[in-house]
């Protein structure tokens, strides 16, 4: 087994196993913390592709920022009472009877073909660093977006702070 | 030999996981966990079809995938805290002021 | 660095509206904070001259159509048309909620900057050329919509709206994403023209092409509530404040339909033998269920969120044709449909006062004898909805079903013709009440109209009128515009 071979199926247990962590544990707090372990499988998943950039921000963004909110909110909630609770929903055994046959349809398609995408379009190689093309891209063909991205977080922190925010009564 | 195809059962495994625990979850910012999941699957698909297409383009995708992954997490918890405050609970079959 | 990197002055001018959108947003919110106490209503004017001015630049960027900003956007005909419907809802929007929120004391500039946000997200949508913009402009429209959804975060109702709105929004628009990545990775382009060349090879596997355009519907047809992703609809529509229903019932809708027609009649036209008879079943089941669960309610506006499913299901229908034509009848449906849905939730949002406390069809009994120009006003726009002719909507539901039967899609047309018969009976209650009952304690003690609310009355009303006798208006230009810039 190469490193690369190793090393895939390493990330992809974390991801797989913090998902399934995050779903089916009891307590908030060890769901959040199964979804910390999710999230650095993924990132591990960026690192092998070869996109480092993402994988720091995985790491400093993802683990480091959206989590810690979550867990802030879990503590202001306090969800000790919650997790004494039932957990699952009524729509339990239809939503797993359902997921069970979409993995089996999903790996029997992907166990048949060799590769199932066409084959690739672009044939000029990439130079230069990871961050760097990266760069590159994002502020010249999708400046646009990239712009209208802070449009979206202004949206977001005035929404987050009108619904959260302190009552002035 | 790890192929694409790799990538994409893991992306698609996580995408059902995630699936999986916005249907049963009942507690509220255990869903939003869920819904987490799901985006973490598509940038796990967006960054693999970037390497197998040799462009940055899906790596670009994904960067404003988690831009918006931030922005629904900070309005779905302050949508969240809202409710808590006037309602007390954060389950999500007690949400029944209205007829689901 | 490439030189030719700098957008041109003709790019900035295809982009005005959006800029000047965003412009107007941010300086009604630092006004918000200068003002203080004062009253907000005329923030409100300020907002309403920013969407005036915004629309003046998408009429005039029509003069000069093309791609900008490395094809991310496209101005076209059909661009224009929405641009202009949305940032006309957004205009009417205003109009009906100034008077609501001073009565609820929560009158302020973060729900006008709110709303404007929202509708720049909807103009992207309706110019977008790239599933990237499409992406960015749902979810600007959508984030902005559910903090609306919840914007009097003291009423329960609203709390419950938004989180509903909320959970169910962005699980749809993950699956979207999904989608989204997927066609990336079959083509390896985000660019709405290139992957229609890249799948009119057929190289792609033609299932996987499927799966992905599938998980792309999952998300538009929750934005445009199409069965069966409609069961958020009525519950968020009957939470929210009435003005907010408005606006959720039209500016998002129209510009998720125009993603739609735009992705699925450019990208996937060489799988259209695929997604045809999926909208065909998806047409006939949204117009069933929202007209027949109508008949059952006696919320105004729960019932007036199902009749919306039901509109949504007849602008399916006009999808489905898949045809020049039957751009033109989305285009046109959609216009009247946005006037005479907010006209009809400026009544509900009058009727209904300060808390909501009016919100049944019964409180309407006895209106005739109250308040004549209100019944007036409430009974064109329901003959309206009906689709009665000399009103916008029967020419609207005329050209749908013009285009089904062009297409051949009989059976279609027909269902959906015995389907506007079964709408008759619950709209048409609403006007036996008003005129046959005698007035009950909702009508008693009647408001007066507010000015604001008054001008947004008559400008619908006169609006569905005007399409309904000179549909020559806006059909010739939908017409000219409908084969999409392909």
């Amino acid at each position: 087994m190469s490193g690369d071979t190793f090393f895939f199926y390493a990330f992809s247990a974390l991801a797989l196993l913090g998902g399934l962590g995050t779903v089916l544990l009891r307590n908030a707090v060890h769901c959040a913390l199964a979804l910390m372990t999710s999230l650095l499988g993924v990132a591990g998943l960026y690192l092998l592709q070869g996109a480092e950039f993402l994988f720091a921000v995985q790491i400093v963004l993802y683990i480091g920022g959206i989590m810690v909110l979550f867990l802030f909110v879990i503590m202001l909630v306090n969800l000790d009472q919650a997790s004494k609770l039932q957990q699952f929903g009524r729509q339990t055994p239809i939503a797993l009877v359902v997921a069970l046959a979409a993995v089996a349809a999903i790996f029997s398609m992907l166990s048949k073909s060799a590769v199932l995408l066409p084959a690739s379009v672009s044939l000029t190689p990439l130079t230069g660093g990871n961050t760097e093309t990266v760069a590159n891209v994002l502020f010249t063909d999708y400046l646009l977006p990239f712009e209208l991205v802070s449009i979206l977080l202004l949206v977001a922190v005035v929404g987050s702070v009108m619904m959260a925010g302190k009552r002035t009564e | 030999m790890i192929t694409i195809n790799h990538y994409m059962a893991v992306s698609a495994a996580l995408l059902l996981i995630g699936t999986v625990g916005v249907m049963t979850r009942r507690n509220i910012v255990v869903i939003l966990m869920s819904i987490e999941l799901i985006l973490n699957a598509v940038n796990v698909n967006l960054i693999a079809f970037s390497k197998y297409h040799n462009q940055v383009t899906g790596q670009v995708f994904a960067i404003f995938v988690i831009a918006v992954a931030v922005a629904e997490a900070a309005v779905g918890l302050g949508v969240l805290i809202a409710m808590f405050r006037n309602k007390g609970t954060v389950q999500a079959d007690e949400v029944d002021l209205l007829k689901w | 660095m490439p030189a030719n990197f700098m957008p041109s002055a003709a790019e900035y001018f295809r982009f005005a509206p959006e800029i000047i959108l965003t412009i107007v947003g941010t300086l009604v919110m630092i006004l918000e904070a200068m003002t203080g106490d004062r009253d907000k209503s005329s923030l409100g004017y300020v907002s309403l001259l920013g969407l005036a001015a915004a629309m003046a630049a998408a009429v005039a960027a029509n003069n000069d159509p093309g791609l900008a900003f490395q094809s991310m956007i496209i101005v076209d005909g059909f661009a224009t048309f929405f641009r202009v419907l949305v940032l006309g809802v957004g205009m009417l929007t205003i109009l009906v909620s100034t008077n609501y929120l001073s009565e609820a004391k929560a009158n302020s500039g973060d729900f006008y900057a709110l709303i404007l946000f929202s509708v720049v997200g909807q103009s992207l949508m309706a110019c977008a050329n790239e599933l990237i913009m499409i992406f960015i402009g749902i979810e600007i429209s959508s984030i902005a919509s559910y903090i609306l959804a919840g914007y009097l975060r003291d009423d329960r109702r609203n709390n419950e709206s938004a989180l509903k709105y909320f959970l169910m929004g962005s699980f749809a628009t993950a699956f979207l994403l999904y989608g989204v990545a997927w066609i990336y990775g079959l083509t390896g382009s985000t660019n709405l023209g290139e992957i229609r060349t890249v799948l009119s090879h057929g190289t792609a596997p033609t299932a996987m092409v499927g799966i992905s355009a599938a998980l792309m519907l999952v998300g538009l047809a929750f934005k445009v509530s199409a069965a069966p992703f409609q069961v958020w609809a009525p519950d968020v529509y009957q939470g929210s404040s009435a003005p907010i229903s408005a606006f959720m019932s039209a500016g998002p809708k129209a510009a998720a339909f125009a993603v739609m027609v735009r992705v699925f009649y450019t990208s996937f036209d060489s799988i259209s033998n695929q997604w045809e008879p999926v909208f065909w079943i998806m047409s006939l089941a949204t117009m069933v269920i929202g007209n027949f669960a109508a008949l059952q309610q006696r919320n105004i506006k729960r019932m007036l969120a199902y009749s919306s499913i039901a509109h949504a299901g007849y602008v399916m229908v006009a999808v489905t044709s898949h045809s020049a034509v039957g751009t033109a009848a989305v285009m046109f449906y959609l216009a009247s449909y946005c006037l005479m849905n907010i006209g009809a939730f400026a009544v509900v949002t009058w009727m209904a006062r300060d808390g909501e406390k009016f919100v049944e069809v019964d409180d309407f009994s006895g209106l005739a004898q109250k308040q004549p120009f209100v019944t007036a006003i409430l009974t064109v726009l329901i003959l309206s909805l009906v689709g009665v002719p000399l009103t916008g909507g029967f020419f609207g539901k005329f050209l749908v079903f013009k285009a089904a039967i062009d297409s051949h899609l009989m059976w279609l047309a027909i269902l959906g013709l015995l389907n506007s018969a079964v709408a008759a009976y619950y709209y048409l209650r609403v006007l036996v009440v008003m005129y046959f009952r005698e007035p009950g304690a909702s009508t008693v003690n009647l408001p007066p109209v507010a000015g604001t609310l008054r001008v947004a009355m008559l400008v619908t009303t006169l609006g569905t009128i005007a399409l309904g006798i000179f549909p020559g208006l806006i059909l010739g230009f939908a017409t000219q515009s409908s084969t999409l810039g392909k």
